[in-house]
This record gives structure tokens, sequence and C-alpha cells, in this order.
């Protein structure tokens, strides 16, 4: 059953792209192919549906995700602080299906081949497409830090850097922790996911502790040289809210752990907590580097910022997290699905026969809670620079909150109610 | 400065007649980093707390946008993001949010 349905894709998919040349050389008229998505979070997930929207239905989309619903990063800190549940995080792919005729397949892709434009798939069987987009969020660089680079360590000290699973698992740790304890938290060295979400559960989890385990303290273990996000407003959070309770330490990373002892093993000095929290450095999610694609540090996907597609390998775009970041761009859900519609609009225009937008906008809002109430935001909008070649942050624009407030609290929530329904249905 | 301002702008004249045609959807485009926190193609969720674009008259939203700017209109984060549109842009983004239903 399931064979038969991956050979009508192919098949589809290769009447799909007969078509889209013959399109292709056309120019104007209504976009038509097959384009292949690979991750259905805030990146993945826009791209499709935008693609199905904004080609009102002319362009077949296939999205691939190997979770069967999308769990939201932002707002996670809140199931970890315990305000929130993961279901008020967990929503359906049953939008993308029903209402905008997304092929939502749950499955792993395994191997892209660029020249011959086909993926395949972890259960078998393979499929071709006109376009693919790649967004593959993060993968964690375990051999980073050596005590950390198995199964079993790996269920011990979490990361919770991925909502699901680890987010239950973390909160369950902080529960069973007597009072009195310390939780620790490191951050790895910049660029990660979310600049402000480390700073954010740090908050959240003296919250939890404030009202259930007075004695607990929280413990900030940053491999950078200073906060890097909204400091002013975090810092005053930690004096204002948590008084004592919070410990930052920069320059702090953590090259390896102690697993039995949930230990913390830093340059010159250990650190034993009683909830280890380890965020390992990132890299693009590893179908990047698979497909061959052109990768920066070794890490980063090099992309061309008019259509988000490789600057090596022609017919592959990438989004999100995966990509190497244009200047004060932050890796955040927000901008994903900004670069989702930068793509889903040249990949139209590309499949047209016509040039990607001379002149795209992507712009960042990131709110943070500070308590289950009060909330801070920073905003960004980033400008393409023909120049430069890159989008470049508009000076004078963007900023920070005023001060902490309980009604970009009401606004928070009200971002990822839109944000959702923008992506998903 | 003064004697060379003519020629500085026949070079942006010129520059601006190689650069490339705008994209069609421009408008579109640029309505459409809105979306994330107003709804797809200004269709705010309802009950969400944000203000819904679709359909709302393109002046009154060229003139909130112009208060956020200039500050006239408080706003907890509007008025940073207003900043970062040029005025072209802005009208482009009313324009659509206009059109939509």
């Amino acid at each position: 059953m399931m064979l038969m349905k991956r050979r009508d894709f192919l098949k589809v998919g290769a009447a799909a792209g007969a078509m889209a040349s013959l399109y292709g050389c056309a120019g104007g008229g209504k976009a038509s192919g097959h384009v292949v998505v690979v991750g259905g979070g805030y990146g993945g997930a826009t791209v499709a549906k935008y693609l199905r929207m904004w080609s009102e239905g002319g362009v077949q989309v296939t999205l691939i995700e190997r979770n069967p619903t999308f769990i939201s990063c932002p707002i996670s800190n809140l199931v970890i602080g315990g305000t929130k549940t993961m279901e008020d995080i967990t929503v359906s792919y049953d939008g993308l299906k029903s209402k905008w005729g997304v092929r939502v397949v749950q499955d792993d892709v395994v191997a892209v081949d660029a020249a011959k434009k086909t993926i395949s798939l972890k259960a078998g069987g393979a499929m071709s497409y006109d376009r693919l987009v790649l967004s593959p969020g993060v993968d964690f660089m375990f051999d980073q830090i050596p005590g950390l680079n198995n199964a079993d360590a790996q269920s011990k000290i979490l990361h919770a850097w991925k909502a699901g699973a680890q987010t239950v698992a973390l909160r369950k740790q902080l529960e069973s922790m007597k009072d009195g304890g310390t939780y620790a938290i490191a951050i790895p060295k910049a660029p990660y996911r979310c600049p402000p979400g480390p700073y954010e559960r740090a908050c959240l989890v003296a919250n939890y502790f404030k009202e259930h385990k007075p004695k607990s303290k929280v413990v900030i273990l940053d491999a950078n040289e200073d906060v890097m996000s909204k400091k002013g407003l975090f810092t005053k959070a930690w004096t204002d809210l948590y008084k004592g309770m919070i410990e930052y330490r920069n320059n702090s990373e953590v090259k390896d752990v102690e697993v039995g002892t949930n230990t913390a093993v830093l340059e010159f000095d250990k650190f034993k907590a009683d909830v280890l929290n380890v965020i390992p450095p990132h890299r693009a999610g590893d179908i990047a580097a698979k497909s061959g694609i052109k990768l920066i540090n070794n890490r980063w996907v090099d992309i061309n910022w008019l259509s988000m597609e490789s600057t090596s390998t022609p017919g592959i775009h990438v989004l999100g997290d995966a990509i190497f970041p244009a200047p004060t761009m932050p890796k955040s859900g927000h901008i994903a699905n900004q670069h989702g519609k930068l793509a889903a609009a040249a990949i139209l225009n590309m499949l047209n026969g016509q040039e990607p937008n001379p002149e795209p906008v992507v712009m960042n809002t990131c709110y943070s809670f500070v308590d289950a109430k009060n909330v801070i935001h920073v905003s960004s909008i980033h400008q393409y620079d023909a120049a430069t070649k890159t989008v470049q942050p508009v000076k004078g624009a963007g900023g920070v909150s005023a001060a902490r407030n309980e009604l970009e609290g009401k606004v928070a929530m009200g971002w990822a109610k839109n944000i959702w329904a923008d992506m998903l249905t | 400065m003064k004697p060379f301002a003519p020629i500085a702008a026949l070079c942006l004249l010129a520059f601006a007649s190689v650069s490339q045609a705008a994209d069609p959807n421009l408008g579109r485009n640029l309505a459409a980093t809105c979306a994330n926190c107003h709804g797809t193609n200004g269709n705010a969720v309802k009950g969400s707390g944000m203000d819904a674009l679709a359909g709302m008259e393109k002046a009154k939203i060229l003139q909130k946008l112009a208060d956020y700017k200039s500050g006239d209109k408080p706003a907890s984060i509007m008025h940073q993001i207003a900043k970062g549109y040029t005025e072209a842009q802005l009208d482009l983004i009313a324009g659509y949010f206009a059109a939509q239903k």
C-alpha cells in the first residue's frame, strides 16, 4: 500500500516535472511542478502552505516530516516551567493536508541526489522533484562533548532544545529534584538556535523554584562572553524577580560531562548540578551535509538571499536555522517562517521561468517570558542589499521592549496562535 | 556639494533604469512579512488580540503606520517595525491588505 503510494508520487512528480519544464520556457502563466519540502517546522510548513496558496494549487507539494505532529520550540520553555502543557504547543498537520492539499509524508529523508533530482526515504523508495526545499533545523555536535556522545548519556543529560520528548523529560527531572537543589543550563557558543531561549528558560525554571522549591538555585554556564540577547532586560529580571536564585557565569564552555555525577567539565573547573541541561553546539541538520551542498565552517548552509537557493547546488533551497545567517539575523522560528515565504515566492517565479524578487525583506520578532506573565521582545527588519548580496538590518528600526510587561505576555500568545495558523492552517 | 546634486540625481536615475524591474507580486510578498502576527493575508486568528488587517481601508492602515513611525501612536513593538520599511513598501503593504477579504 505504502509502496504503491510512493510509486504514484514518483510518477506524478515526474509528470509534473515535464510540465514544469514546458511552462518554464513559456514564462508567465500559473506556476506548476513538484516541490519536495524536507522538514515540517517553522520554515518547511510555511513554504509548503505558501507554495500551494500562491500557486492556487498549481504546484504540487510533498512535505516529508519525521514527527506525526508539529511541536513548537517557542513557548516550550513554559512547559518546562510548568505553566503550559505539551497540548498547548502541539499542532496537527491536518490543516496542511485538507485545506491546502499538501501531501504530508511521515518519514525521514536519508539521501539527496541533486543531479537526478531525487530523494531517498528511510522507509524505502524514492521521490523526484523539480525543486527541493530543505528545512532540517539543527543537529547537535555531540562529539564536541565526549561524555555526551552516546545514547545513554543523552537520555540523562538533556538538551530539550528540540521540543518534544526531551521537553517532557526535562520537566520531569525538575519535578523530581529536591528543594535546595541546583539546575544548571549550559549554553554553546553562538550561533545557536534561539539566542534568548536559554536565558528565558533560566527565568522560567527559577519562577517554578520560587513557588515550589524556594531553596533551589539556577546556574547559567554560558560559553559566550556575555548574555547574547536582551541583556539589560534579562539581567534586570534576574535581579528584580529572582534575587539570589540565578547565577550567571560567562566564558564557561562545557568541554565534557561526567554523566554519573551530573557534572559539567569546564576548561579550568567542574560544576556539579542536580539537574544538568546541556545544549551542545549545533550545525545544520544532517541531511544538509549528506546532500553535498556547500556549508560554511562545515556547519551552516551557504545560500543566495534572493531565493534561499544553495550557492553550490541549483534546485535546492534551504531555510531556517540550518543556514549561515545574514548579519545580526537570529536563528528563530519567526525568521524561518519568513525564509519560507521568501523561498516560496522565488520558487514560483523560477518554476515560471522568471527571476526571483530582486528586493526581498524579512523581519524578526521574538518574545521571551521572564515569568509566567511578563514578557520582553526583540525585533529587527532586514532588507536585501545588492552591494553585499545579503539582507542587512535596517538601522534605526527594530529594538527591544522598554521594560518587561504583562501586555506583551498576552501579545506573545497571540503571536504564537497567529504564526502557527500562518504555517499550518 | 550643491553643484553636484543634479549629477547625483542623474546617476540615481541611470542606476534605477538599469536595475531590475519590481516583482509584480512585491506587495503580496511584503505583506506576507506581517502575516506571522496579523494572520495569513491579514486574517488574524479570532480572539488572538492581533489587528486583522484584511479589508481595512488603505488610508487607515497608512495613517496607523505613520503614527507608529512618528511616535504619535504608542505601541509595544509596531513603532520599531514600521521604521524598517520604506514609504513605498508601506504603501504596497497597505494596498495589498485593503484588497483582501
